[in-house]
This record gives structure tokens, C-alpha cells and sequence, in this order.
């Protein structure tokens, strides 16, 4: 047994790649071991910006040997056959081992020198190294066929048992010399063996451990903080980033002019991260310093900065507060630190009177003013500037309000409408002022706050720093005296960003968030760029998802289908009237081009298509808006259906409720798949679904057809060239409404359909036979159940539909059990079969159970 | 006959002159990679990297080291002489060495000790920085060399140039020098520099300087005799690639870049056009590229065999 040590020494390693090189050279070596057969035991690894080693503990010093057998033919076979054999083993007939009749062939081969195939291994794992981005260098690059690194290769010791592996590979021979710290030793270090790796280097000056760098840094720059009485502000990222740009680090403490500090602190956070890697501190004692809103700390935000303040603009003043110091990490002990230190402090100095100069400069101009720069900015070549944008989020923003979707006192997340709960679809608030606001209504001011959620794209410190938009604009509207409602709707209009970040809750932030996010998503439908396979560039899943967060959280009682049609029309409004022109022009081409024979006449109405097109203008547009609707509410569905199997949802209990269609409200939804899952993992739920399918399954032996079921209590959803989504219903509607009513919600709120709906599933036919007791008794029951599950299920209490076909599970049991479907008298099993219809068609009203597994 | 006095130069002193520790850089390139010491290019130019000796020259198999100081003009820089670190106007020093030695960080630092910088008393980093220039064609990897956390030099291996693969790879160093000059004198105003050790500052020389220029690049330049030069250097430059010249058609085309960045000082060019006017220069760059590339192929090529253009 032997340790094994191999380093691969080069100029300065990007610190980003550093940790993922590690992770690669295991991999690509552990591989090597195994295809070689060699036993895969304890690798380590280690990165410095000049060196990627690693470690292998008790290694054989040679392979296993291997005797491998292949069977050949029968003793007595054909000459031909064992010819054939013989040649493609290559031995002769003397060679072969006879077994039971059956000539084998057995080749042994003998292990190999576990440094042998080192040698071969090292080049070829060099070879393959997957570095994000690798360059040729020196006089070899005269071809472009030359090693490719991620810097140039300048070394290599490979080590076994302390001698030399010897191997080559670009004109570097393997060694064991290497290089200890670039300033604090000169010359080559003697590497003896593995096991005196780590001290030698640690001698020349050389921390080889990432980990061990890692917490130098962590520790010294927090002691550094606490020797001057001030909390460092920890940023894993940055611990990271500085082992990656150290051999040796040494945090330095600095101090910067103090005046510096009227400059917002994500700015100067993010001044001195960015630019310059240093570490921030506050002024509170320890411990004080550590609560931070967002969470900092996990390991799974390791990566990413902390955020320092704060609850909002502007920052809060006290022990809190940012201090004018910051820790920078050496890669010296420095003759004197001071100087390094004032070095430092200089260049932090010159980089933070730039960002004082933007945040004064800025603020200059309002954000009125700001925001009239946005139309010199283009959004998409195809949708116009990113002023208009702007008008539209502010049209749908006063819209969400205007209609009672985002209200004043959102229902509290579980108490909402849909939650199996009496309480009444919220009143429509508008124009009640907000109290803090005199006279301005929810509407206006998320309307204010939408016209100005944008503008500080155009400001020097968001051009500068990107990742301060919002937040930016936060503070400049606090700055101005715009209403905090106003102020703070700008600068978390952006969230949420993703799973975990926090939903806002606020109405006027919910307003222009939820305005921005549906904006977003329905423009690059209505452009056809939709998300592709893992091609997402407008990141249009994170807008969707986050439209989804918003509704869930706040229980809005949006019905998405009608949101396009909205849009749609603020769209075509503000557009210049030449682009307007070319995106109609392209939708028509969208949903005309390829015309279903049945939907063209619909469609055309008998018109050839540009006559129609001329006269019809108004129907078109619905016919675009459903084109563009009906992808975009399955956008919603897929991102959704991903979003609650992430938290726990069973998928095929979401598609039992998806399958039914129609439904475009998502609290509604979502009450109805929890309620299901509770429903299902009852006794009860799984002797029920135990019966469904077994009707179902003679139904459809018997091709019994299906009675389609909408979940959505409405028409609403006008997807074209499908039929309308009660057709089953309501017949008479041919495709199109020809009404005379353009607006596809007109029913939405028709209490009719409800109850058709609920008759519709108690139509049972007189019997001209007495039913068996177990027949009379499910009758009876789906009398009671069906109408009283129908009800619940309008009523948006979903749990009673469940306990309501609860009801049904002893009696679809007794039936089974007794009565025969399958009857001699084609009466009895007609009605017999239709009682089975009905039961089925009773449960799927509820759920689509043939979707629900087990 | 009684000998001429032979002339020994004073010793340089780095630390306290701009000049010293240009002259420096200079002795020390010349005796250490055996570099041609080059005069600046006598156009306007944005960065030292658009001189020919190093665009040109980073492109076919011939060994190549030169070193020289290039005056950098960048229009919207200019601060009318009221900021201690802008100027529309420095220097830059660049090393060209083709193919990049083994020992060139070694050498660089070596630079950094000869003008004065003890790397045991600051602390010098390379940090990841790559580098793109899409008007060029061209992009290398590299860092930015820190002192004391401030970016004293741009440090790049060429992969590309107009287009085509390095062969070999050249290795570029560009040296901000007031930067690294405030840094050895330790002054904090760009213009309290001393210029030579004679008593002569940096704002002696170029304080009037930036104040005019700054006016001429963003308040009085005549648009439309701008929008006039941009568009006869993009026919001049084609019609030198039709004449098969395309060291001039290059030469018109860092013209044309030197007059759209002016153009961009007066801000009368919008976003959308931006872009627009950008893909002409670096169209015409290319192509000077390409045509110079193409045409020096058949020299190339008869005294190295073994290489190919692409």
C-alpha cells in the first residue's frame, strides 16, 4: 500500500474555479483508478491560485491479476466455428482449455504496476480537465493541436510512495519539485513524499488547504473587526473568492473617511465586494450585528453576498449601522500592513466618491424625470421601449386594483376564499382611500408606483451596479417624499426572484409586481418567444412562478384567462401604431397560418381572410387573445405542476384537478388538490378510488362515454380553436359566441351554470325493473351525494365535496359486492351500467380520479 | 587629440519621475526580453492594444517582442482636469512578447522591482480578468495585476486576433502608468506628479491640456464635420482594402473608432444607433485584420511550414 501525491502546478487559477477544479480532478481520478481496477480509497484534494493537487491513500502498488475466460464452441464442432473462434481470441487450438465438452479460452493477464498506470492516467486526466474556459500559450501554440490549460501548465509532481511517477505531457516532465509562496520563498521546494506535502508547503509560505485558507480568513477578518470593536459582516462568498486569491492570507483591517457613509450601505457593500473583495463591518457589538431579515448564513446561501440593512430605505441609523471600516485579505505578511492597509484604503477611497458622486448626481432629477429617459430604451426589438412597458404595467397595476384583485387587506395565507371557508368574495375597495394617504386610492398609487418602478435603470448607480435596481429606486423615491407605500412598492417590485425569496405582502407592491411579472410573460407569448427546453432567456418560468408566489401568498382571486384579454388591450393602445401593426400582423400569421378546416369557418365566417380581417377586427382580437391565452395558461399549469411537486404535492392528485380543465383561478385550485390529497390518504378516500376505478373500468370496457367535467366554475376559458369550455353543456354555443358579446367572461359569474351543473348529475332515469337493495342503496345515495358534492364544489368547499363522496364509499362497495352489472336481462345492465356513469361522473366532477395512482 | 567627455547618464530614479520610470520600463525591456522599444503611434487611439505592433503583429507564426508608451484618448473620460483620477488623455506601456515566454510573470515582476515596487512591502495579486475586444476579433485570458488592491497592469494571453487563432500565442502587458506613478510617488493628484525630477509636475505638462480637450470632446466639436470624418474614414478604409494596402485600411479604421468615441462625447448618438455604428467599426477592423493576415499568409507560411493561417 502506498500514498500517492499529484500536483499540478500553474500560473494564477481564477479563485471562481478553484472549488469545482477540486471537485473535477477526484472525479477524473477516482475514474482512472476504477477503470484500471484499481480499489478507490480516501482522495483528497487541494486548490491555491498556483497549484490543484491531490492525495490518494493506500493505493496497491499494482493491479490485480485478471484471468479472463471466454467460452467458445463445443468440442466436435465444425472446423469453421473453431477457426473462427481461434482467430478472434487469437490463440491456438493447443491453448484453448477443454470443460465439459466446451472449449474455452482463458487469457491471463497480469497486474500492472499501479505507477505504470499512473503514468498514463496523469496526461490523460490533464487532457481532459473540463475547465470552464482554457487557453493555449508559449512557443508550443504555433499549433492550435497544444496543451490547453487554464492558465499556462508549469509543473507537475506525481509521487507514489515518494517516487517519482515518471510521465511528460507537453514537454513538462514530472517531478517532485514544485514552487513554494510567489514572494516569501525563492526557489524550488523538495516535495519527500505525500504524506510531508502539506508542511512542506506550509514552510515555503503555502497554505495548501482550501478549507483551511477558508477559515484563516473567516476568523481573522472577524478578529480583526472585533480588535476595533465592530461586527464583520459575514459573506461566506467572499471568504470563498479571497482563498482563491491567496496562498498565505492575512485580513487587514482599514479604515475609510467616514463621510462616505451618507452613501446607501448596500451600495457601499457592494462597492467594496465587487470591486475590490473586501469585507464590510457594523458598528453594533457581536452578536448584536447578526439579524438580518433575509436569512444570511445557510449553507445553501454561501455563495451569495449577505445583505447588511435593512427593512428599507432610508437605512436605519444606531448601533446598527454600517461602520466606515473594511477588512481586506493580503496574500503577504507585509513588511509594515499599514501600508498595504493605505494602499487600500486609497483605491476603496476613489471607488466610493464615484458611487457618492452617482448617488448625489442621481438624485439631481426625480424619478418622473428619470423615467422619461426609459423610452430611449429599448425592451424588445419587438415590444417597443421600456417606457412602454411602463404604461402598461401601470394600466394592469390600476386594473388589479380597480377590480378588487389586489386589495387592501389581502386574506391572510389559508383564510382566503377557496379555502373550504364561508367567507365572501372580498368587497371591491376602490376608491376607499388607503388612511396614510389622503385621497390617493390603492389604484393611484400603485399606478405611481408603477410609472416609476422602472426609472432607475437610467440612473449612473444602477448603471454602475445592476444589481441595485429596485432597490435604487427605493431609495430615491423615500429621498423625494414620495409615499413609503410608493417607495417601497419600487424597490421590492422585482420580487419575488425565485424559490425562497420573500413574496410581498403590501397591496401596492403586490399591484405593480404581480402588473410587471404578468407584463413580462404575456408580451413574449404574444412575440412567440416562449421558453424552450432549458432556453429560457427572458427568464419568462421565474415570472411565471413568481405570479404564481404572489397569488398563493396573498389568495388574489385572479382569473387568469381574463388577464390577456386586459392586457391585450393597453397592449394594442399604447403601442406605436406601426409596431402594433407588425405584432398584429404576426399573431394573425400565428393563428391563421395553419387554420383547422372546422375552425375556419368559424373564423372567417364565409369571408375570404383579408375581407374578414378588414371587417372584423374586434373578433380577431379575440381570437388573438385566446391564441395567446391558451398557451400562457398552460405555461401556468407546467410551472405549477413543478412549484408544488417541489413542495411535497403529490403530481398525479395536481393533474387529477388539472385534468379537468377550465380552471383558472389557482387558489381555487390549489384548495381543491390539498383538499384532495387529505381526501385520498383516508380510508375511505382509497376504498372510494378503489371503486372509481373499477367502474370505470367496466365502463369502459363497455366504451360508456364520457361526460367531460370542467373544474373551473365558468366558461371563461376561451381557448381557440377549442370548443369553449362548457360545450358539453351548452351545444347551441358554436365556437365564437355570435352574440354580440365579445367578452368570453360574460359568464363568469352566471349562477345558472352552477346549477346545471348540479342537475345535470342527478338526471337519473326511472327504473322499469325493482333494483337489488345494494342497487336502490348507491341510487340513494348518489341522489344525496352528487348534488350536495356539485354544491360544495361551486360553493369552493372542498372539503365537503370530499366528505360528500365520502358518502359513497360504502355504498359503491355493497355494490360491487352484490349485484351483478353484468346482467342476463340488456335492461338491467343498460341502467346498471348508467349507475355506474353517474357514480363516476359524480366523483370526477370533483377530480379527475383515473389521474390519481394507487 | 585629446577624447571627447564620454557621456554617463544620470542613474534613473523611478520614484520620483514620471519619465525615469518610463525610461526604466524602457532599459529594462530592451536588456530582459530583448524587446524593439517603439515610439508611440502617431494616431488617436483609445487603448495601446490598437497600436499596430501589437494587433498586427500578434497575428502570423514570427516572434515578436516589442515595448513602447501609447497616449490613450478616451473623450468621455475627460473631467475638465477636476478629477485627481481621470484624465481623457494618459499613457499607457505595453509589452508585446510572441510567443508568450514561460518566465513572463516573472518578468513582469522583475518590471515592478525595477520601478520600484517591493512586492514583500505591497501586496501584488493576479486576479482573473479576461479580455474581450469584439471590434478587434480579438480575446485573450489574463488578470488584472493588483497592488494594494488598486489595477496596476492588464495582463492578457492572446487567443484570437481578427478572428483568427493565435499562432503562437502572444503575451500582452499594459502598464497604467500615472496610476503606477501616483502609487510610487505616493501622491494622490494625478497632476501633482512629478514629471521628471527637474521640478516639472504632471499638470505642467497637461493640465491645459485636459481643460481644453475636455471642452473640444463633449461642449464644441462639430458634430457634423465628426459624422463627415466617420463616414470618410469608412470609405477610405475600404478603399484601401480594394487597393490590397490593409496596413492603411487598418489605420482608418482606428480612425473611424477614435471619431465615433468623440461623437459619443458629444452624445448624439442614440442607444439604437450605438449599435449600429459599433458593428461598422468592427467591421471595418476586421477586415483590415483579415486582409492583413491573408495577405502576409504566403511569406508566413514559405518560412514556417508547419503553420497555417487557420
Amino acid at each position: 500500500m502506498a500514498d500517492f501525491l499529484l500536483e499540478l502546478r500553474c500560473e494564477e487559477i481564477p479563485a471562481r474555479m478553484q472549488p469545482k477544479a477540486k471537485e473535477d480532478l477526484a472525479r477524473l481520478f477516482a475514474d482512472a483508478l476504477a477503470k484500471a481496477g484499481l480499489p478507490v480509497g480516501e482522495i483528497e484534494t487541494f486548490a491555491t491560485p498556483r497549484r490543484l493537487a491531490l492525495i490518494a491513500k493506500n493505493l496497491p502498488l499494482a493491479t490485480e491479476p485478471v484471468s479472463e475466460e471466454t467460452k467458445g464452441p463445443k468440442v466436435g464442432a465444425p472446423p469453421q466455428a473453431l477457426d473462427g473462434f481461434l482467430r478472434k481470441v487469437g490463440l491456438s487450438e493447443e491453448q484453448l482449455v477443454e470443460r465439459d465438452g466446451v472449449y474455452f479460452a482463458v487469457i491471463e493477464k497480469p497486474g500492472r504496476d499501479t505507477a505504470a498506470v499512473l503514468a498514463e492516467a496523469i496526461p490523460a486526466i490533464i487532457r481532459a480537465f473540463p475547465w470552464p474556459k482554457s487557453m493555449r500559450w508559449g512557443a508550443a501554440s504555433l499549433s492550435t493541436e497544444s496543451l490547453r490549460w487554464v492558465r499556462p501548465l508549469s509543473g507537475i509532481i506525481a509521487l507514489l510512495d515518494g517516487a517519482v511517477v515518471p510521465c511528460e505531457i507537453d514537454g513538462i516532465a514530472s517531478g517532485r519539485t514544485t514552487m513554494g509562496h510567489r514572494f516569501h520563498h525563492s526557489g524550488p521546494v523538495t516535495i519527500a513524499d505525500a504524506g510531508s506535502y502539506i508542511e512542506t508547503l506550509r514552510a515555503a509560505h503555502v497554505v495548501v488547504h482550501f478549507s483551511e485558507r477558508c477559515a484563516l480568513i473567516r476568523d481573522g477578518a472577524a478578529k480583526v473587526a472585533a480588535e476595533a470593536g465592530l461586527t464583520l459582516v459575514a459573506d461566506e462568498g467572499l471568504v470563498i473568492e479571497n482563498a482563491g486569491l491567496t496562498e498565505w492570507p492575512v485580513p487587514l483591517l482599514g479604515r475609510f473617511d467616514e463621510a462616505f457613509l451618507d452613501v446607501p450601505p448596500e451600495v457601499i457593500q457592494l462597492t467594496a465586494r465587487v470591486n475590490q473583495k473586501y469585507f464590510v463591518c457594523k458598528s453594533s457589538p457581536s452578536g448584536e450585528g447578526d439579524r438580518d431579515p433575509k436569512g444570511r448564513g445557510g449553507e445553501a446561501d454561501a455563495a451569495r453576498p449577505s445583505t447588511i440593512l435593512s427593512d428599507g430605505p432610508p437605512p436605519r441609523a444606531g448601533e446598527d449601522s454600517l461602520a466606515n471600516a473594511f477588512v481586506c485579505t493580503a496574500n503577504i505578511d507585509a513588511i509594515d500592513p499599514a501600508v498595504v492597509v493605505d494602499g487600500n484604503r486609497k483605491v476603496l477611497a476613489a471607488r466610493l466618491s464615484d458611487a457618492r458622486f452617482f448617488w448625489e448626481q442621481d438624485q439631481k432629477t426625480s424619478l418622473a424625470e428619470h423615467a422619461k429617459k426609459l423610452s430611449r430604451i429599448t425592451f424588445h426589438e419587438k415590444l417597443g421601449t421600456v417606457a412602454d412597458k411602463v404604461e402598461r404595467v401601470a394600466k394592469l397595476a390600476r386594473w388589479l386594483c380597480e377590480d378588487g384583485i389586489v386589495t387592501d387587506s389581502p386574506f391572510p395565507p389559508g383564510e382566503g376564499p377557496g379555502m373550504g371557508g364561508a367567507t365572501p368574495r372580498p368587497p371591491h375597495t376602490h376608491p376607499q382611500p388607503l388612511p396614510s394617504r389622503e385621497g390617493a386610492t390603492l389604484a393611484d398609487l400603485a399606478e405611481q408606483a408603477a410609472r416609476l418602478c422602472k426609472a432607475d435603470l437610467v440612473t449612473e448607480m444602477v448603471g454602475e451596479f445592476p444589481e441595485l435596481q429596485g432597490l435604487m429606486g427605493g431609495y430615491y423615491a423615500a429621498k423625494e417624499g414620495l409615499p413609503v407605500e410608493v417607495s417601497d412598492a419600487i424597490r421590492d417590485h422585482y420580487k419575488p426572484v425565485g424559490q425562497g425569496d420573500e413574496v410581498p405582502t403590501a397591496p401596492v407592491t403586490v399591484a405593480v409586481s404581480l402588473a410587471d411579472k404578468l407584463d413580462t410573460l404575456l408580451s413574449f407569448f404574444a412575440i412567440d418567444e416562449k421558453p424552450t427546453g432549458s432556453k429560457d432567456p427572458f427568464a419568462l418560468r421565474r415570472a411565471a412562478l413568481g405570479i404564481i408566489q404572489l397569488i398563493q401568498v396573498n389568495s388574489l382571486r385572479l382569473r387568469l384567462s381574463g388577464v390577456p384579454l386586459r392586457w391585450f388591450a393597453f397592449f394594442d393602445h399604447l403601442m406605436a401604431q406601426d409596431l402594433a401593426a407588425r405584432l398584429r400582423l404576426q399573431i394573425r400569421v400565428t393563428i391563421f397560418g395553419k387554420p383547422h378546416p372546422h375552425d375556419e369557418r368559424k373564423l372567417f365566417f364565409g369571408l375570404s381572410p383579408a375581407a374578414f380581417l378588414e371587417s372584423y377586427e374586434d373578433t380577431i382580437f379575440i381570437a388573438q387573445h385566446g391564441h395567446i391565452e391558451g398557451s400562457v395558461l398552460d405555461f401556468f399549469a407546467d410551472r405549477l405542476k413543478v412549484q408544488q411537486r417541489e413542495a411535497g404535492v403529490r403530481h398525479d392528485l395536481i393533474d387529477a384537478v388539472f385534468a379537468l380543465g377550465g380552471e383558472d383561478d389557482l387558489v381555487r385550485l390549489l384548495a381543491r388538490v390539498h383538499a384532495l390529497q387529505a381526501f385520498v390518504t383516508t380510508e375511505d378516500g382509497t376504498n372510494l378510488l378503489a371503486g372509481y376505478k373499477r367502474a370505470a373500468n367496466i365502463l369502459k370496457k363497455e366504451n360508456y362515454p364520457v361526460t367531460p367535467a370542467k373544474a373551473g366554475a365558468s366558461g371563461g376559458n376561451a381557448q381557440l380553436p377549442e370548443v369553449p369550455a362548457f360545450a358539453g353543456m351548452t351545444e347551441q354555443i358554436d365556437g365564437i359566441e355570435q352574440t354580440g358579446e365579445e367578452d368570453p367572461l360574460a359568464m363568469v359569474d352566471d349562477p345558472d351554470i352552477g346549477d346545471i351543473v348540479a342537475e345535470s348529475t342527478q338526471t337519473a332515469s326511472a327504473l322499469s325493473y325493482t333494483p337489488e337493495p345494494a342497487e336502490k342503496a348507491l341510487i340513494d345515495a348518489l341522489d344525496a351525494a352528487a348534488p350536495r358534492a356539485a354544491q360544495a364544489v361551486e360553493g369552493e368547499r372542498f372539503a365537503d365535496a370530499m366528505a360528500a363522496l365520502a358518502t359513497l364509499r360504502a355504498p359503491i362497495d355493497r355494490f360491487f359486492e352484490e349485484v351483478t352489472v353484468n346482467a342476463e336481462e340488456a335492461e338491467k345492465r343498460q341502467a346498471r351500467l348508467a349507475l355506474l356513469a353517474r357514480f363516476r361522473d359524480a366523483v370526477h366532477r370533483v377530480a379527475d380520479f383515473s389521474r390519481i395512482e394507487g | 587629440m585629446s577624447a571627447a567627455p564620454l557621456y554617463k547618464p544620470a542613474p534613473r530614479d523611478p520614484a520620483r519621475s514620471f519619465q525615469d520610470m518610463i525610461l526604466t520600463l524602457h532599459d529594462f525591456w530592451s536588456a530582459e526580453a530583448g524587446c524593439v522599444i517603439l515610439q508611440p503611434y502617431d494616431m488617436r487611439m483609445g487603448a495601446g492594444t490598437f497600436h499596430t505592433a501589437t494587433t498586427l503583429r500578434a497575428l502570423g507564426p514570427e516572434p515578436w517582442n516589442a515595448a513602447f508608451v501609447q497616449p490613450c484618448r478616451r473623450p468621455t473620460d475627460g473631467r475638465y482636469g477636476e478629477n485627481p483620477n481621470r484624465l481623457q488623455h494618459y499613457y499607457q506601456y505595453q509589452v508585446i512578447l510572441k510567443p508568450s515566454p514561460s518566465d513572463i510573470q516573472e518578468l513582469y515582476l522583475k518590471s515592478l522591482g525595477a520601478i520600484g515596487i517591493d512586492p514583500l512591502a505591497h501586496d501584488i495579486r493576479f486576479v482573473e480578468d479576461d479580455w474581450e475586444s469584439p471590434t478587434l476579433g480579438a480575446w485573450g485570458l489574463g488578470w488584472e495585476v493588483w497592488c494594494d488592491g488598486m489595477e496596476v497592469t492588464q495582463f492578457t494571453y492572446f487567443q484570437q486576433m481578427g478572428g483568427f487563432d493565435c499562432k503562437p500565442v502572444a503575451g500582452e502587458l499594459t502598464y497604467g502608468l500615472e496610476r503606477l506613478a501616483m502609487y510610487i510617488q505616493g501622491v494622490d493628484n494625478v497632476y501633482d506628479l512629478a514629471f521628471n525630477a527637474s521640478g516639472v509636475s504632471y499638470g505642467d505638462v497637461f493640465l491645459e491640456n485636459e481643460r481644453q480637450m475636455s471642452k473640444w470632446n463633449f461642449e464644441v466639436a462639430d458634430t457634423d464635420a465628426l459624422f463627415d470624418l466617420f463616414a470618410k474614414a469608412e470609405a477610405e478604409c475600404r478603399n484601401a482594402l480594394s487597393a490590397g494596402v490593409p496596413i492603411a485600411a487598418y489605420e482608418q479604421a482606428v480612425e473611424a473608432s477614435h471619431v465615433f468615441n468623440l461623437l459619443q462625447a458629444r452624445g448624439v448618438i442614440s442607444v439604437q444607433e450605438r449599435a449600429s455604428y459599433m458593428g461598422r467599426v468592427r467591421d471595418l477592423a476586421r477586415s483590415s485584420c483579415e486582409a492583413y493576415a491573408q495577405k502576409m499568409t504566403p511569406e508566413w507560411s514559405a518560412k514556417y511550414p508547419e503553420w497555417s493561417l487557420v
